[in-house]
């Protein structure tokens, strides 16, 4: 029987989660596939304006080399939305499969500062999606601004507003997959966790309107409304009485994951497991 | 500790004599009362059985000793402190609550590599630990093709990883075949052996009969009985089975020297008189018997008996 034991530190923690993550098959698997349906989504479109590029006319071509309309296909909203619902699930799910399966029980009794382990799988989850957005939206901007090259319509990452389009897509994936945790160590059930984090991400911004003061501010504080906002870098927003700022997007993110984060720590403290 | 620790009864109370100490425990789900006041110590250096019925709230008192739930009132201590409040548990107790405690996605190994990470155990005791509970060979497999028998196996692997001094074990023989549970009791003999503290629960008193040297028994979340098997055999008591066509008068007799007769179908059952005490006494009041039967209770009938007002699902009855 051991009599000295070593200092506990928090990096063992993180190790053992990392451990966990990608013990499982399906991690792998379900980051891969998010990421070709995003890429499909956005290549698919940037592809089909190129298609139809003979149909513009000599005006209209001319206008969207000069302006980079390009640059709108480079993370298109269907792809972000993608993005959202499935780093959402893999957030909820890096919490619930230990719930679902009672291995939560085993992992409180391994090392009983629950708060810590949470913090650890927050540390490690929020690593790999950065990561994962990052990657993505790199090589979703590079393929889809490829795709217009043969008519010299494509812009490279020094077109103004082109990193923080890239930015602002790829840090929707650990924005989103918090969120998800966030959810899962409220609800603790899988399912249940899958579609509160996409009700909260996808759903709540349809039906907030901008049009009045309140339901504008909570529009803009809504991690969707805030993307749209950073990555509308061609042309000039629609008019809106009161319309979402940059600098206020760009604080929509710390905010959220922020507050994910504080959730999912604080949510494991006092409940029985 | 040291392997002189013995496993003794009564009056081993010292430093290392109460290892877990479960005080005036409550524990209250809205107005169901799981378990209610129970107080009990398990002592190291030998294997102590928790016994009782099914729902009697064994495994809600392993989990509040191991400070997954919260006591309502009243306190479980193991070396002296709650165990919730430890940053790492695996080196001071190990557990096995639930077989089915495990993400079936992973592989036996990436499973514990991923306990003892996170307690800073070296890697190298994974293979040790896998090769301790006969799962080395299929540890690269994963866990949703094993059986409930690999599945009690790896938790009681994981249990070892930390090599603790305070091991809990909730219903570890269910599933596993005549060849596992004796290599499991052999186990848990060898861990008391080792001066370490083994706490076994169990619904069936055959499986503790021949593991356990201690018992704590409990029925709807109340304290039976806390006491040594022997004792627990003891008070049991052993009866006489009597067959007589003087059945009334030899009941009088035996009962006004202080024994206890129930009649059943024109046998008398006699507790509290032993048999040579029956024949004497039958002799002296001339009364005739045709057999005179001393039986021994054996400990599952004492715990059917002692447990009997706190079944709380009884067949017939719906769940």
């Amino acid at each position: 029987m051991t009599t000295t034991e070593p200092h506990a530190r928090f990096a063992d923690l993180v190790a053992a989660e990392w451990i966990k993550l990608w013990s499982l098959r399906s991690t792998a698997g379900s980051l891969l596939i998010a990421a070709l349906a995003v890429l499909g989504l956005n290549v698919g479109t940037a592809y089909d304006q190129n298609h139809y590029w003979a149909e513009r006319t000599l005006a209209d071509q001319a206008e969207f080399i000069r302006e980079g309309l390009s640059l709108m296909t480079a993370f298109t909203s269907n792809g972000a939305m993608v993005l959202m619902l499935a780093l959402g699930a893999f957030g909820a799910m890096a919490v619930t499969g230990e719930y679902g399966t009672g291995l939560i029980r085993a992992t409180f009794a391994a090392v009983p500062a629950r708060s810590s382990v949470l913090a650890a799988k927050v540390v490690v989850v929020g690593l790999v999606s950065t990561v994962f957005g990052a990657v993505l939206a790199a090589a979703s901007f590079v393929l889809t601004q490829a795709v217009f090259a043969e008519h010299g319509a494509g812009v490279s990452f020094d077109r103004p507003g082109a990193l923080r389009l890239v930015a602002a897509s790829a840090l929707l994936a650990p924005l989103s997959a918090l969120t998800g945790m966030a959810v899962g160590a409220l609800v603790r059930h899988g399912a249940g966790a899958v579609v509160g984090s996409t009700v909260l991400l996808l759903l709540v911004p349809i039906f907030l309107s901008t049009d009045r003061y309140w339901t504008a501010v909570a529009a803009h504080a809504m991690p969707y409304r805030a993307w749209t906002r950073l990555v509308d870098v061609v042309g000039t927003p629609a008019p809106s009485p009161y319309p979402g700022t940059v600098g206020g997007a760009w604080t929509v993110y710390p905010i959220w994951v922020l507050l994910a984060a504080g959730v999912t720590v604080a949510a494991v403290r006092r409940r029985d497991q | 500790m040291t392997a002189l620790v013995r496993c003794r009864t009564g009056a081993w109370i010292g430093r290392v004599g109460r290892v877990i100490e479960v005080n005036e425990l409550t524990k209250r789900y809205g107005s169901t009362t799981a378990v209610h006041d129970l107080t009990f110590t398990v002592r190291p250096g030998c294997v102590t059985g928790f016994l009782g019925p099914n729902g009697a709230g064994k495994s809600t008192t392993l989990r509040m000793i191991l400070g997954l739930h919260r006591p309502t009132s009243g306190s479980a201590l193991v070396e002296g402190r709650p165990f919730g409040d430890r940053s790492r548990g695996l080196r001071h107790v190990g557990a096995l609550l639930d077989a089915g405690d495990l993400h079936g996605g992973r592989s036996a190994r990436a499973h514990l590599s991923a306990l003892a990470v996170s307690n800073r155990i070296p890697r190298g005791r994974v293979a040790e630990v896998l090769r301790e509970v006969g799962l080395a060979e299929v540890a690269g497999r994963r866990i949703s093709g094993y059986s409930l028998g690999m599945r009690q196996r790896l938790g009681i692997a994981a249990a070892l990883l930390g090599d603790p001094p305070v091991l809990l074990f909730d219903e570890p023989l269910n599933g596993l075949d005549p060849e596992g549970v004796r290599w499991v009791r052999g186990l848990f003999r060898r861990l008391a052996a080792e001066g370490r503290t083994v706490f076994v629960s169990s619904h069936l008193m055959t499986e503790m009969e021949h593991t356990a040297d201690h018992l704590v028994v409990v029925g709807r979340g109340e304290l039976i009985a806390a006491e040594s098997l022997a004792e627990f055999a003891a008070r049991s008591g052993a009866s006489v089975t009597v067959r007589t066509p003087d059945g009334a008068a030899l009941a009088t007799v035996l009962t006004a020297h202080g024994a206890v007769v129930r009649t059943d179908d024109g046998l008398l059952s006699v507790t509290g008189a032993s048999a040579a005490r029956i024949g004497e006494l039958a002799f002296e009041h001339r009364l005739l018997l045709h057999e005179l039967t001393p039986r021994t209770a054996s400990l599952e009938q004492a715990f059917m008996e002692l447990t009997a007002d706190s079944v709380e699902y009884l067949a017939g009855e719906t769940r």
